[in-house]
């Protein structure tokens, strides 16, 4: 009773700008998929777009076969790149967990013994009980990017969309994180991470997407991630509205 | 303890205690939000807007604190929607626009305030006059205090969700924008409110030295809120006391108080004082084994 995404003929355009072209592609949950692409290849708007911040310009998200838009909030945990957070937030570990529960508790709700567990079983999925109280600035790069998993895990969605986790984390770290990724996974769950170390995706993802405006490939990584599909990703400047550079793996 | 009550054996005194213990709630409260979401420089500007509002108001329907609210009201959404226009339509980045509106306004309202007649002196508005403060006056402070509490009690959740980061907000289904305008909404209903006792300029202070000072001493948003409304009030009162005995006015002795706090706290607070961090660099090698011995058995992302 394995649960899909299918992305149908998706094309979002950022500032105006088509970003991501008529993108059909079926992701299988539980997985661990990577968005991978060059600069501008459209991966954050593809991520920003399945988590409803940016409206589609055709197609449709199904998820379950039901429209994600309309499947109600809590299906889609979205944890943005690191350095779009104020670091200096009057929040602890656990205060932030727990925000994770603030949308099925809705305004009023009271935080329940069921609500607890939820945030324990999130802490301790991301090896965090250790450092639940300490202030979120007080966390080393790696740490900052789990109990942002954390949060994610605590509000118990479906799928989960990750902008850039790996980006800036040591060998250590990225091997931590990449456990907390594989538990979720394990619970069932689908997640999609933007990424851009071409090294690490195998060790890391089952599946992946791979993105330069419009679809390139798509599946699991011992099939889809060849030579020549990077290549085509990566060195044909295959469709975008504007210019943009080229990272070369 | 003569010299404690003895002031408030007046009248007028204690109608000033009870505007300042609303006050100085509300603003505290507030102010939470204010400083940790940054917007103390868009206080600011709209402290400043209200002016010709209040000027305007005065004008056409007289002191009344209705009308005042009203006008302070219309200026405030004009300044700050227009900044919003201006910086939309244009190369003009938002924070200059509003800048650029607010100050206009301010010196319209000195303008019409001169010029036009108003049957009231500057001072008033611009200091406030606690000593002043009518019954009416009292019931919108509680009006003011009422809705804005409620509100912000209610919708605390989501404006937290909202503050911290809009963007996952969202994909929960908050709307970021309405209680981004909710709260500046809010800020302007408190100014006003705290206009009698600290008056356009000062009411700032009223606003953010309770929270920044908090900010400095706890890392819970929840103490940030009640802290910040319990050390307004008290602020708010110990000022009014303040000036009853040094025979100055409120709104700067009130400041004054607030400031001296916040300077505490920012020399001595036990979490985030400067004076720890310096006596604690001696040991930062502890703190980092300690941080070592700590993480190293379960988790070895030591890139901190």
């Amino acid at each position: 009773m394995s649960q899909q995404l299918v992305l149908n003929n998706v094309t979002v355009s950022y500032n105006r700008i088509p970003a991501v072209h008529h993108l059909t592609a079926t992701l299988l949950s539980p997985s661990c998929v990577a968005l991978l692409g060059p600069n501008g290849a459209g991966k954050t708007t593809l991520l920003k777009a399945i988590a409803g911040l940016l409206p589609l310009e055709t197609g449709r998200i199904d998820f379950d076969g039901q429209q994600l838009k309309n499947s109600g909030r809590r299906v889609v945990a979205y944890v943005p790149q690191r350095e779009v957070v104020d670091w200096d937030f009057p929040v602890t570990v656990r205060g932030l967990v727990e925000m994770g529960r603030f949308s099925s508790l809705g305004n009023w709700g009271r935080f329940s013994a069921l609500d607890d567990a939820a945030v324990i079983e999130a802490l301790h999925i991301c090896d965090l009980e250790d450092l639940a109280g300490r202030q979120i600035s007080a966390l080393s790069g790696g740490q900052q990017q789990r109990a942002f998993l954390a949060r994610a895990w605590a509000q118990q969605a479906e799928i989960y969309l990750l902008d850039e986790p790996f980006t800036g984390l040591d060998r250590n770290a990225t091997e931590a994180f990449a456990q907390a990724m594989r538990r979720l996974r394990d619970a069932g769950k689908l997640v999609i991470a933007s990424h851009h170390d071409l090294k690490s995706v195998e060790s890391l993802f089952d599946h992946i997407l791979l993105l330069n405006g419009e679809l390139v490939a798509s599946g699991p990584t011992a099939e889809a991630f060849t030579r020549k599909n990077l290549d085509s990703a990566y060195d044909v400047h295959v469709f975008s509205g504007h210019a943009h550079p080229h990272t070369h793996a | 303890m003569n010299w404690i009550t003895e002031p408030f054996s007046y009248d007028f005194m204690q109608r000033a205690l009870l505007a300042c213990i609303l006050v100085g709630f509300t603003n505290g409260f507030l102010g939470a939000y204010v400083v940790v979401r940054r917007l103390a420089l868009m206080a600011d500007a709209l402290s400043h807007s209200l002016l010709p509002g209040l000027a305007l108001a005065a004008i056409v329907v007289g002191l009344s604190p209705a009308g005042l609210l009203f006008g302070g009201l219309l200026a405030a959404v004009f300044v700050v929607l227009g900044g919003h226009l201006i910086s939309r339509s244009s190369r003009v980045k938002e924070e200059t626009a509003i800048a650029a509106l607010y100050i206009v306004a301010f010196a319209f309202g000195i303008a019409i305030i001169k010029y036009g007649g108003v049957n009231v002196s500057l001072d008033h508005f611009l200091f406030g006059n606690i000593l002043g403060v009518g019954n009416s006056d009292l019931w919108t402070s509680y009006c003011i205090t009422c809705v804005a509490l409620l509100l912000l009690v209610a919708f605390q959740r989501p404006l937290f969700l909202a503050i911290f980061e809009a963007s996952v907000a969202k994909t929960l289904g908050i709307p970021v924008g309405w209680l981004m305008g909710l709260l500046i909404l809010l800020i302007v209903l408190a100014m006003v409110s705290s206009l009698q006792a600290v008056g356009v300029l000062l009411s700032l202070g009223l606003l953010i030295l309770p929270a920044a000072t908090i900010y400095l001493m706890s890392d819970r948003f929840e103490v940030m809120l009640w802290g910040g409304a319990g050390l307004g009030t008290a602020g708010a009162v110990a000022g009014l006391l303040l000036s009853f005995w040094v025979n100055i006015p409120s709104g700067p002795a009130i400041v004054l108080i607030l400031g001296s706090v916040f300077l505490l706290a920012y020399l001595f607070s036990p979490r985030y004082g400067v004076l720890r961090r310096f006596f604690h660099r001696r040991h930062m090698h502890e703190e980092s084994l300690e941080r070592w011995k700590s993480e190293s058995p379960r988790d070895t992302s030591g890139e901190a």
